[in-house]
This record gives C-alpha cells, sequence and structure tokens, in this order.
C-alpha cells in the first residue's frame, strides 16, 4: 500500500504509536511487580486510533474518553511522567492520585477524563458540546467510546440530543469487536453500527482502526465538518485489542488464532513497512524513535516513583469546593 | 404573600437575568410551562435557547448538565419528579458527585437540579415516593429541601451560585401553598437549620412538607401546655448536626418526622446522630414518625394512612413526654 504524507508525519505518527505501545508495555510489567494495582486496561493494538484521532484535533478542542484512555492522554499531552504517577497513586499524578488508570484528567489539555462506567461520558460530551454552542465557541467535544457503550442507552440518548439540538459532537466509537468477552455479534443485533446513528439524522461512517493514516484523515474530516456545521458526526474506527481486556483476564472467549490473525494488521508494523517501502525513513530513523521513546518511559517512571504520596489528612480533600465538615 | 412556585419562578427569572450562563432544561419545562407550572412564561420571555425542552432521557439531559457546568455554564435541571430522575441516578452518582475528587480538583460541576418529591396528590406507586434520603447519602453532592415560600427562592439563588452541585427537593404539595415572600431579603445560609417554632419541652425535626404537619402538630399541642419545637433541617447534605443537638441539648426529647420510609430513612441518620452525640440529653426514647413500609397506595384513605400525619407526631410527642 502507497503512503502519501511527509517524512516529518510519518516519523511523528510512528513515534507517538511507540510511546503509547512502550508505556503500555511497561505498565504491565509494573503491574506485575504490583507497583500499578487496581484495573489496568490495555490499548496495545488499538495506538492508531488514538493517535490518528488526537491528531485529528486541535489544542483547544474538548476530548472525553473511556477507562481505556493511557494513549489518548499520552498523545493529547498529558506528560507521561503524570500518567505514570497517577497509575502509581502519587500526588503528583494527573489527578493527584485520586482516580489512577481509569481517570486520566486534564483541565489545561482540555482532558474531560477517563470515565469507567461504560457510556457514562457521552451525556457529559453533549453537555460539554451544549455548553460551547450557547457561548458561541467554535470547539468540537469528541467523545470516545466502546462498541460496548452502543448497548446502553445513553448511547442512543445522546445521539438523538446531539442530533436534535445540533450539538458540535464528535463520537468516535472504538470498534474493537469485544465488549470484555461478548462478541460484537453477540451484543449488537445489527452487524454494523454505523447503521445506527443515521436514524438519529447524524453522518456516520467507518474506517479502518489498524490505519493511522487513514483515521486521522477521515477524523480530521470529520472534525472539521462537526467545527463548520456544529452539527454531531459519528466515525466507527475498527481495531482490536491484541492484549486481555483488563490484567485479571484468562481470555477464554477468543482463540489465540484470532488475535494472532489480527497481529498481522499492527497498526505500528503496517506503518513502518509502508513508510520504509516510500523511503520516507529509514531503519536508523526507528532506531532514534524507540531511543527517545525508552528514555522519556525511563524518566516517567522515575517522575513516578519520586513521587510523594498525598497526605492521608488530606483525605477528604477536593469533595467539595470547601470543606463540609 | 407568594405562592412557593412562584417563589421560585421569581428566582429562575432573577438568575436568568443576571448570569447569562444560566439556562433552564427539561422534560416540559417550555411550552407546557413545566408539569407543575413553575416555569410559566420564561420560554415566551428569555427564548428556546435558554428554557429547554428536552426529549424524554433523564439520564442524558442530567449528564448534559453535568457536561454543560463542566463547560463553564450554570445550567438549572428541572427532573419532573424524583420518581423519574432514578433514570439518571448513575449520572449523579458516577459523575456530579466524583468529577471533583476524581480528578484532583481540577474540574467542577456547578449544576442545580431541581425535582418534586413526596405523596398527598393519590398519583400511587410511581409518583409519590420520597428518595431524598438517597441523594443525602451521596459525598460530593449536596441536597436542600425547602419548606417555606422564601426558601423556595432563597435556595434555588445560592444552589446556583454553589460551585458544587446542589439538588432540591420540592415537595408536590408546597407548589401552591402561600406565605411571606420578599425578594430582596438577604438569604440566611442554606445550610442551617431553622427554628420554626420555639418550644421547650420536645423537638419535632422535620424537613419539606413534614415541617408543615409538625407546625401543626406544634400549634396543637400548645392548646394542652405542652412546648414542642419545630427545627426545619432545611439542608439535607450537609445536616446541621450542631443545630439538632443544640435543640435536643434544651428539650431533651426528639420525635423526628420523615415523609420516607422508616428503615434507612435520614430520620434514621439523625436518631443515630442523637444516639452518638446527645445520648446523655436525652429524657425519653426518640421517636420517628415516618411512612408505613408499603409503596403509596392511590385510595385517599390508604393514602393517608401510609403517610406520617399530624395526629401520629402529637402522640409521639405526648409519648415521649410520658403521658402518651
Ligand atoms: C455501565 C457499566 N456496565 C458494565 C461495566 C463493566 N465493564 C467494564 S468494561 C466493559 C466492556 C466495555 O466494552 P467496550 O465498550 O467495547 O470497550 P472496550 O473495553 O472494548 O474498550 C464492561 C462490561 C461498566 N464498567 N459499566
Ligand atoms: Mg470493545
Amino acid at each position: 500500500m502507497s503512503i502519501d504524507i511527509s517524512r516529518d508525519d510519518a516519523l511523528d505518527l510512528l513515534s507517538q504509536m511507540l510511546r503509547i505501545r512502550r508505556l503500555e508495555e511497561e505498565s504491565a510489567e509494573l503491574y506485575s511487580q504490583q507497583k500499578i494495582r487496581g484495573f489496568l486496561h490495555l490499548y496495545i493494538g488499538e495506538e492508531a486510533v488514538g493517535v490518528g484521532a488526537m491528531r485529528a484535533l486541535r489544542d483547544d478542542d474538548n476530548v472525553v474518553a473511556t477507562y481505556r484512555e493511557h494513549g489518548h492522554a499520552l498523545v493529547r499531552g498529558i506528560p507521561a511522567g503524570e500518567i505514570m504517577a497517577e497509575m502509581y497513586g502519587k500526588a503528583n499524578g494527573c489527578s493527584g492520585g485520586r482516580g489512577g488508570s481509569m481517570h486520566l484528567f486534564s483541565l489545561e489539555r482540555r482532558f474531560y477524563g477517563g470515565h469507567a462506567i461504560v457510556g457514562g461520558g457521552l451525556p457529559i460530551a453533549v453537555g460539554l458540546a451544549l455548553a460551547d454552542k450557547m457561548k458561541g465557541e467554535s470547539r468540537v467535544t469528541a467523545c470516545f467510546f466502546g462498541d460496548g457503550a452502543t448497548d446502553e442507552g445513553e448511547f442512543h440518548e445522546a445521539l438523538n440530543l446531539a442530533a436534535l439540538w445540533k450539538l458540535p459532537v464528535l463520537f468516535l466509537c472504538e470498534n474493537n469487536r469485544y465488549a470484555m468477552g461478548t462478541a460484537f455479534d453477540r451484543h449488537v443485533s445489527d452487524d454494523d453500527i454505523v447503521n445506527n446513528p443515521p436514524a438519529y439524522g447524524v453522518h456516520s461512517e467507518t474506517v479502518d482502526g489498524m490505519d493511522v493514516v487513514a483515521v486521522e484523515r477521515v477524523v480530521h474530516n470529520a472534525a472539521e465538518s462537526v467545527r463548520e456545521t456544529g452539527e454531531p458526526r459519528f466515525v466507527e474506527l475498527r481495531t482490536y485489542r491484541f492484549r486481555a481486556h483488563s490484567m485479571y483476564d484468562a481470555e477464554l472467549y477468543r482463540s489465540k488464532a484470532e488475535v494472532e490473525e489480527w497481529k498481522k494488521l499492527d497498526p505500528i508494523e503496517q506503518l513502518k513497512e509502508r513508510a520504509l517501502g516510500a523511503t520516507l525513513i529509514t531503519g536508523a530513523d526507528i532506531e532514534t524513535i524507540e531511543q527517545e521513546v525508552a528514555r522519556e518511559i525511563e524518566e516517567a517512571v522515575q517522575f513516578a516513583e519520586e513521587g510523594e504520596w498525598e497526605s492521608i489528612d488530606d483525605l477528604a480533600r477536593h469533595t467539595y469546593a470547601r470543606d463540609l465538615s | 404573600m407568594t405562592t412557593y412556585r412562584e417563589a421560585i419562578r421569581t428566582a429562575l427569572r432573577r438568575l436568568l437575568l443576571e448570569d447569562s450562563r444560566v439556562f433552564l432544561m427539561g422534560e416540559d419545562v417550555g411550552r407546557y410551562g413545566g408539569a407543575y407550572a413553575v416555569s410559566k412564561g420564561l420560554l415566551e420571555e428569555f427564548g428556546e435557547d435558554r428554557i429547554r425542552d428536552t426529549p424524554l432521557c433523564e439520564s442524558t439531559f442530567v449528564g448534559a448538565g453535568i457536561g454543560a457546568a463542566l463547560g463553564g455554564m450554570r445550567p438549572i435541571v428541572e427532573v419532573m419528579t424524583v420518581n423519574f430522575s432514578m433514570l439518571a441516578l448513575d449520572q449523579v452518582v458516577n459523575n456530579a458527585a466524583v468529577m471533583r475528587h476524581m480528578s484532583g480538583g481540577q474540574f467542577e460541576v456547578p449544576i442545580a437540579v431541581r425535582m418534586a418529591t413526596g405523596a398527598g396528590k393519590q398519583i400511587a406507586a410511581q409518583h409519590s415516593h420520597s428518595l431524598e434520603n438517597w441523594y443525602a447519602y451521596i459525598p460530593g453532592i449536596k441536597v436542600l429541601a425547602p419548606a417555606t415560600v422564601q426558601d423556595a427562592h432563597d435556595m434555588l439563588l445560592a444552589a446556583v451560585e454553589d460551585p458544587d452541585p446542589v439538588f432540591i427537593f420540592e415537595h408536590q404539595m408546597l407548589y401552591g401553598i402561600e406565605g411571606p415572600f420578599d425578594p430582596k431579603a438577604t438569604p440566611s445560609s442554606p445550610w442551617q437549620a431553622a427554628v420554626r417554632h420555639p418550644g421547650s419541652d420536645v423537638s419535632l425535626i422535620a424537613y419539606g412538607g413534614s415541617v408543615h404537619k409538625a407546625m401543626t402538630a406544634a400549634e396543637e399541642l400548645e392548646k394542652e401546655r405542652i412546648s414542642a419545637e419545630v427545627i426545619d433541617l432545611r439542608s439535607l447534605r450537609p445536616l446541621d448536626r450542631p443545630a439538632i443537638i443544640s435543640s435536643v441539648s434544651r428539650t431533651h426529647r426528639a420525635v423526628v418526622i420523615d415523609e420516607a420510609w422508616k428503615t434507612g430513612s435520614l430520620a434514621s441518620e439523625i436518631s443515630a446522630t442523637l444516639a452518638e452525640e446527645a445520648f446523655y440529653e436525652l429524657d425519653a426514647p426518640i421517636a420517628r414518625v415516618c411512612t408505613r413500609e408499603v409503596p403509596i397506595p392511590y385510595a385517599k384513605h390508604l393514602e393517608d394512612a401510609a403517610l406520617p400525619q399530624v395526629p401520629a407526631i402529637i402522640e409521639a410527642a405526648k409519648r415521649s413526654l410520658g403521658n402518651g
């Protein structure tokens, strides 16, 4: 397959995807060392979605994500150290140690979380877009959610409301074919989720979520259309998670062969191959990126290791604007 | 004299006029004028952008209110009644209440949510329940229950001004009551309980619709030379525990009146607080006058029998004085 991007873009796309992959590989390792606890949901295999989509947005746009959001947070600009420290539960984490892996937040980056109630972020995204519309801002609110979220009533309510009120929401469905252990065709009645949004008058399209260049192009066009028209759009990003749902999953619901088939579509390997083939980049470039990423991750771990624990005296902090007790 | 509903409308108008970030949304708040006619006329005055009729999707319009609050607006969301708010409970518990904490203090949700609660209109088991204790259970949100016309107005102003999510429970039997009202009066803090009727023999502790029943009981008791003090809790979260303890420390007897079912009610919480913190002040066992543990029935005589009524309050007060 040919590739129609610049050398700089190729290097950036590759580097962003590798940052996610290596950060998460390190997280898994730290999980087995019990430095990271709780739930940990890896995005490995799905990097093209987060990277392509995030590059298509503007800094001033809003982002609402799910509990599988390390990649989105990282590419959005939350420093790797703050993400890692949050997973450690340290006070220098991006949510002060109160959120953990599933609840990364950043006011500065307009990153409205990490939401772990499936479908629960969609109404929030609709409201953020409503606020922008009422204030006359030309901002897009990008809302990421899984295929599982499309089962929830809030998905349908949110599409209806966003369409009815003409709100600038970009619905980004990361269809990785599974909701935990339930395969797509066992939880959605239609075999094609793109058929759904048009029932609410919402423009809907699908893109190969293993192709980062395609993701960026499609999401960019969709985002700019939302910005221009002020109306919502829906994009399905077809992808696959290579790892277990979370660290507790024995993966009884799918075959190793199926996973291996999808690994042949690894978005990082695909991009490398195409960019090398087009002589946009060289093996030495990849080497350099790997080294830079390794250094970044090492520093992130160090930042987390050196972080302080929040004092227990401050346990009740941030429950209300002012302490009520 | 003004009605409770007019007082809320006065507060809504003032907020809409003074702050361009304020808007009202909910089912039938616009063309219909509000299920309880609270917002009548506001659509004509403020237009469709600020008085928004929503589809029937409690979870999503409450969630959108939360999102709009995160996005810098000051939404007032009307949920027709607490019974329907169950569909939005996820957004309340898992989003509004936790956003500030979970984000390490980066984000706040200055939303005000109003809803009707309570029984008394013969509308049976899906339109009559009192579930405000479920809300009062949740750290991260605040809960108000205006019992008077003035409070109906003042508490809405306070709720919209507050940086945290505030839930206001308006008892459906109160919308039509009339009472003294001064829109320009300096509002008292809504987070403190009020003594509505001073007394020295027994404390009648109530909130919302039950305050009026407690007042009637206190007047009846007075005829029998029993001096009852009526405490209107006003705020259900935070609870003004010092005010409750201080009243009972004067009267040494407590009757808690609550239209919720007794088991797990706010009446239980108040009783436990008194047992923990004012045990040695008590001269008699604490009494609770609550709703019978049945779904609220339709037939008038059955509905009346299910709810806390004045005679039961009087009887409980007398019993605590040893002459029941
Ligand atoms: C409302 C709700 N129900 C159930 C769960 C438990 N749960 C967590 S993730 C998940 C699967 C979601 O699948 P999907 O939306 O496709 O996202 P993915 O994990 O594949 O990224 C479930 C059922 C939850 N967190 N929230
Ligand atoms: Mg999925």
